[in-house]
């Protein structure tokens, strides 16, 4: 009930703010404030759940929660949501970068500003949703109201060329989304054929004895659709065009949360439901990723527009955790799940950085910036504490990450692990050379720039001390996600052997 | 005292953390106490540490852990201090140095309008490396060695104004990055096949695990070395030292001399027992020492700025370090380490007193003359330049002896080799030496450095001469060497080689008695000259193989060749679009005429003609 709730409130607070815009402007952020932390208050006390073991397939998982209304049962539909560390880890993300959203947003948003809180809390419930949904139909049917406010929030507050970007952004999702609907269809009626029983259930989906080549087709309609959204090489294109063209807020959620929904399908679905399939293509995931870290950063490196390079650092970064998620040990998959908090924290502040900058020099092309550490060293200071985190610097949190992603994929496939620690090389180029060319050198020009004021400090601070904890006290997070990690080795134990345990 | 080891990293990162919160809103003094104070009370602990050792003798290693840090999958590094002779000579260095350096800032930057950031800098610096001696387990030493990478950057590159100054700084990351990453995979595979990277039981289980010249200890130990080849600057990774010397002088000193350069050394003396399983690292780390030091000292025979000059030094001299390492005289590397702190450290702040009271005057010949006028720094450049020369009595000496006798027992031809880089060591020392402080004045210096400056420097002219007496409690951490009998000629030969060097560099440069100009005119002198200079064209091979590909593949690329496969179906797509749009003509005598076509056609396929 907790998590109906969780969800009614962001939608119904997108819905009031709409409508409040009639009355006052200044209405709808305050609306969305106070949605926001009110989730936050109701999630509160699902920290202190104990959890209860449910079977699923072959294994024991632990859920905090599982709630179960039919909704329409002659197709086997119901209204299932779950809740385990995994997600709740990833509500709380969204949650927090909803704030970070907001906040980025605060004075930015001149036209329609009550259509664009809705959209806002339209994509967090979304998001939401996602990450609670574990009826396949309703787990789609999120994954489809999670696209759409996010579409509108780059076609209407969007930049110079936004009609191009949010198209791409909406039919590279649609389409890689069409295939995983296809992919749940013919699951449900095999499923339906082999137990009787047709059925949208996660846990009834999960442990089937599919037809290998059957089994084969339906995880490649997934995979795709959650690769795209990652996003991996070589879908990855629409990613550096949304970026650039969506409003600071909407960079902020797609960067730090929407990636994440990606990475969290292929932990929850394609692995669960098609281990052996999954294994097959496991060494092309991890090939995918690996290219996708080098590629990114090298095509990082050569961007000039800010927003842009930004964009591939999120490619190349995220292409640690398909490494991860794919090398499938208890040491990867832990840094997967750190990496995509971690990154959503760093990224989620450099767009804020991308577009602070965006909105006191109305440009985003570094070539015209440079020497901005003059006129805000506050900025400078706090950008350079986000480069160094995305960079990998041990003491915060994607350093966690990155290494013990690297380090458990090492004995999994040693070539692969050394072409994808070249990322590490080539990500402190991009990053050092983008912190020169924005904010050291001379100032080129004669401005009067705002540094960062309070609101802005405040945000900052709140995502510099998360990277910070989670990079010198990250077992709570570890310890959070653990118990889902363990049930899905047991579910796939056969086929992964795992051999995390020190000999 | 040992309870406290905590807070030795603990009080300098406490200071950064105020100075980075404050973001210079603090004053110049606050700053001041703050960052001098923080390294002064660690080097207090150090010290008293220290003492206890002096009064009782050494102590069993003591190791302090703080906190569990990761624990997953076995895999549980905790952040845990490990206290024993290597560390407290480590930190003795660091602290030490570390300190004077500081006091030294504390006027050399008064005039800086960023004095709390370069504090700042300067206070993680040390924390960093505070913590890549002190760490119990390779993680949470990667963690500081990191750290000191970071440093470097920050402070190579902390008049960000310039951007010559932020591409020597991201040279210096970048380049020590290469090597962090190969060090990263080393201990990906220690972790794999050993189960720990907790130092002393993961190097237990190593020579349990393994015999001497297996494989995987081999490209473990290689591995490593690529790291401390990186962070040492040695070939051939050590293209990023030179440029280094963009940043204020005390940055240099305590890169040179307290912190970063010795992290490899360090790293290769902490792990010894893996490159005692795996002897032919062992000899590339000799190798790589003997042609690295060589290499250096040539081109220090040609530079003519005067940081430029003791940057090259400073590489000859960790050279003789990793030779030392490779021939297994591991104490004697250490050994060498702490003399070099003490006489590099010297020479750069002297250097720094130069150039503070020259205006930023860095080229040698455009000085002259200045032994009266800056009587201070006159000084702290004749007893540095005589230890690092290894001059009889003087620290230098006693290190650098050790280490070429120790090499001789390995192979005549590693004695050969260092033998020659000291001659050339004490040629361009002291031509720097003469250069600079005799023959007539060229410049007129403003007032001398206070006692700010002057007291360190004293300081440490003290120990560069005292500092070879010291006895470093190291008995315990390395293998026992075997007392050899030397071949008498070879101990006598050894330091007679210098002071032949001290004399030519005196007919030379002071008395010109001795002319090469016609040799050095010449083509083949004035090219082997450029060569030298440009350090045997390592930059520009590097720009040519690495750099310029790089640069111009992303370029190339930089709209992403991906995109134009989404970007070509898009295109086809909407081909097919005008062609079937153009039917729409909204003409009434076309669309009967595609109706007829149609429908001749349909008949035609029905009535089986087509």
């Amino acid at each position: 009930m907790q998590l109906v709730a969780l969800i009614s409130v962001l939608f119904v607070g997108g819905l009031v703010a709409w409508l409040a815009e009639g009355s006052n402007r200044d209405w709808p952020k305050w609306i969305s404030l106070i949605t926001i932390l009110l989730s936050a208050v109701l999630m509160i006390p699902l920290f202190s759940l104990e959890p209860t073991s449910v079977p699923l397939g072959a294994a024991t998982s632990q859920w905090l929660l599982v709630y179960e209304v039919p909704w329409i049962p002659r197709f086997g539909i119901s209204f299932l949501l779950g809740l385990d560390g995994l997600t709740l880890l990833m509500v709380a993300l969204t949650l927090f970068l909803g704030l970070v959203a907001l906040a980025s947003s605060w004075n930015e948003i001149d036209h329609q500003p009550g259509f664009f809180q809705f959209n806002l809390m339209w994509t967090l419930a979304g998001v939401t949703g996602v990450f609670v949904a574990l009826d396949l139909f309703l787990f789609f049917f999120f994954w489809e109201v999670m696209l759409i406010p996010m579409y509108f929030l780059i076609a209407i507050w969007g930049h110079e060329n936004k009609a191009y970007a949010s198209m791409k952004f909406f039919l590279f999702t649609q389409i890689s989304g069409l295939f995983m609907l296809l992919s749940i269809l013919v699951l449900v009626f095999v499923a339906a054929d082999l137990t009787g029983n047709f059925t949208f259930n996660y846990f009834d989906l999960v442990g089937l004895n599919l037809d290998p080549d059957i089994a084969w087709w339906l995880m490649l309609g997934f995979f795709v659709a959650f690769v795209v959204k990652l996003p991996g090489f070589p879908f990855h294109t629409w990613l550096p065009d949304a970026h650039t063209q969506a409003p600071t807020a909407a960079s902020v959620l797609l960067a730090g949360i929407l990636l994440k929904t990606g990475a969290y399908g292929l932990i929850r679905f394609t692995v669960p439901l098609f281990p052996e399939a999954a294994m097959e293509i496991a060494h092309v995931a991890m090939l995918l990723g690996a290219i996708g870290v080098v590629y990114g950063a090298v095509l990082a490196f050569a961007q000039d527009d800010f927003k842009r390079l930004v964009a591939y650092s999120s490619v190349s970064h995220m292409g640690f955790v398909l490494i991860g998620i794919f090398a499938w040990r208890e040491l990867t998959l832990q840094g997967s799940v750190m990496q995509m908090v971690a990154h959503g924290l760093s990224t989620a502040a450099l767009f804020m950085i991308a577009g602070a900058l965006q909105h006191r020099l109305h440009t985003r092309d570094v070539s015209k910036m440079g020497g901005l550490w003059k006129d805000m060293p506050r900025m400078g200071a706090i950008a350079m504490f986000f480069i160094v985190a995305s960079l990998g610097m041990p003491g915060l949190g994607n350093f966690v990450g990155e290494f013990l992603i690297l380090m458990g994929t090492f004995q999994v496939d040693v070539p692969i692990t050394v072409f994808a620690s070249l990322g590490l090389i080539v990500a402190a180029v991009y990053s050092l050379v983008a912190m020169q060319r924005v904010f050291q050198g001379a100032p080129t020009a004669d401005r009067n720039l705002q540094d960062f004021d309070s609101r802005e400090v405040a945000t900052m601070v709140l995502m510099m001390l998360g990277l910070v904890y989670l990079g010198v006290h990250p077992q709570p997070v570890f310890d959070m996600v653990e118990p889902t990690l363990t049930s899905l080795y047991q579910l796939t134990g056969p086929v992964h052997e795992w051999v995390g345990a020190a000999r | 005292m040992n309870e406290l080891i905590w807070l030795i990293p603990l009080a300098p990162l406490i200071s950064f953390t105020i100075m980075f919160a404050t973001q210079g809103k603090l004053g110049k003094t606050p700053v001041a106490i703050l960052g001098v104070g923080s390294v002064g009370l660690s080097a207090l602990i150090v010290f008293s540490i220290v003492f206890t050792w002096l009064n009782s003798g050494p102590q069993a290693p003591y190791v302090q852990t703080i906190t569990s840090w990761i624990n997953v999958g076995g895999f549980n590094p905790q952040i845990s201090f490990h206290l024993d002779g290597l560390s407290l000579t480590m930190m003795s260095v660091i602290t030490g140095v570390g300190f004077l350096i500081h006091v030294y800032s504390s006027l050399f930057m008064e005039d800086d309008e960023d004095y709390s950031r370069f504090f700042s800098y300067m206070n993680l610096f040390v924390c960093a490396m505070l913590i890549l001696v002190l760490a119990d387990n390779l993680l949470l030493l990667y963690l500081g060695w990191e750290g000191v990478g970071l440093c470097s950057y920050l402070l190579v590159g902390f008049w960000h104004e310039d951007p010559n100054n932020g591409a020597a700084a991201r040279k210096a990351f970048v380049v020590t990055r290469i090597g962090d990453t190969a060090m990263a995979l080393g201990l990906f595979l220690l972790f794999m096949h050993l189960g720990t990277l907790q130092i002393q039981p993961m190097l237990e289980a190593a020579t349990q695990t393994w015999v001497t010249g297996d494989s995987i200890p081999t490209i473990a130990a290689l591995l490593l070395l690529g790291g401390a080849v990186g962070k040492s600057a040695q070939l051939p990774l050590q293209t990023w030292l030179p440029d280094a010397m963009a940043g204020p002088t005390p940055v240099s000193a305590l890169i040179h001399a307290a912190t970063m350069v010795t992290a490899g050394v360090y790293l290769i003396a902490r792990t010894h027992e893996l490159y005692l399983l795996a002897p032919t690292v062992q000899t590339a780390v000799a190798v790589v020492g003997l042609a690295t030091l060589l290499m250096a000292a040539f081109t220090a025979l040609t530079q003519t700025d005067i940081k430029r000059i003791l940057a090259y030094s400073t590489i000859s001299q960790i050279g003789y370090m990793f030779l030392a390492l490779g021939v297994g005289a591991w104490a004697s590397g250490i050994f060498h380490l702490m003399t070099h702190a003490f006489f590099k450290a010297l020479l750069f702040l002297g250097a720094g007193a130069v150039i503070y009271s020259l205006h930023h005057e860095h080229n040698i010949f455009k000085m002259g003359g200045l032994r009266k006028k800056l009587p201070v720094a006159f000084w702290s450049f004749l007893i540095g330049s005589a230890a690092l020369t290894a001059l009889p009595l003087t620290s230098g000496f006693y290190s650098k002896d050790e280490i070429l006798l120790a090499a001789y027992e390995v192979n005549p031809l590693f004695w050969a080799g260092g033998l020659l880089g000291a001659f050339l060591t004490s040629v361009y020392s002291f031509r720097l030496v003469f250069v600079v402080f005799f023959g007539e004045a060229k410049t007129e210096p403003s007032a001398p450095a206070g006692p700010r400056m002057a007291v360190p420097l004293s300081i440490l002219c003290v120990f560069s001469i005292i500092g070879g007496w010291f006895h470093i409690p190291v008995d315990a951490v390395f293998p026992v060497v075997t007392e050899s009998h030397h071949d008498q000629t070879i101990a006598i030969i050894t330091p007679l080689v210098p002071i032949i060097g001290v004399i030519l560099a005196y007919l030379m440069f002071l008395r010109k008695s001795l002319d090469f100009t016609s040799l050095l005119e010449s083509s083949i002198g004035s090219n082997l000259r450029k060569f030298f200079f440009s350090h045997w064209a390592m930059d520009w091979l590097y720009d040519k193989v690495f750099v310029v590909p790089y640069k111009t593949i992303a370029r190339i690329n930089q709209s992403d060749i991906v995109d134009m496969v989404y970007e070509g179906i898009a295109n086809i797509t909407s081909i097919f679009h005008y062609l079937t749009s153009s039917t729409q003509t909204g003409q009434l005598r076309w669309y009967a005429f595609s109706m007829a076509a149609g429908l001749v056609f349909i008949l035609a396929i029905m009535l089986g003609i087509i």
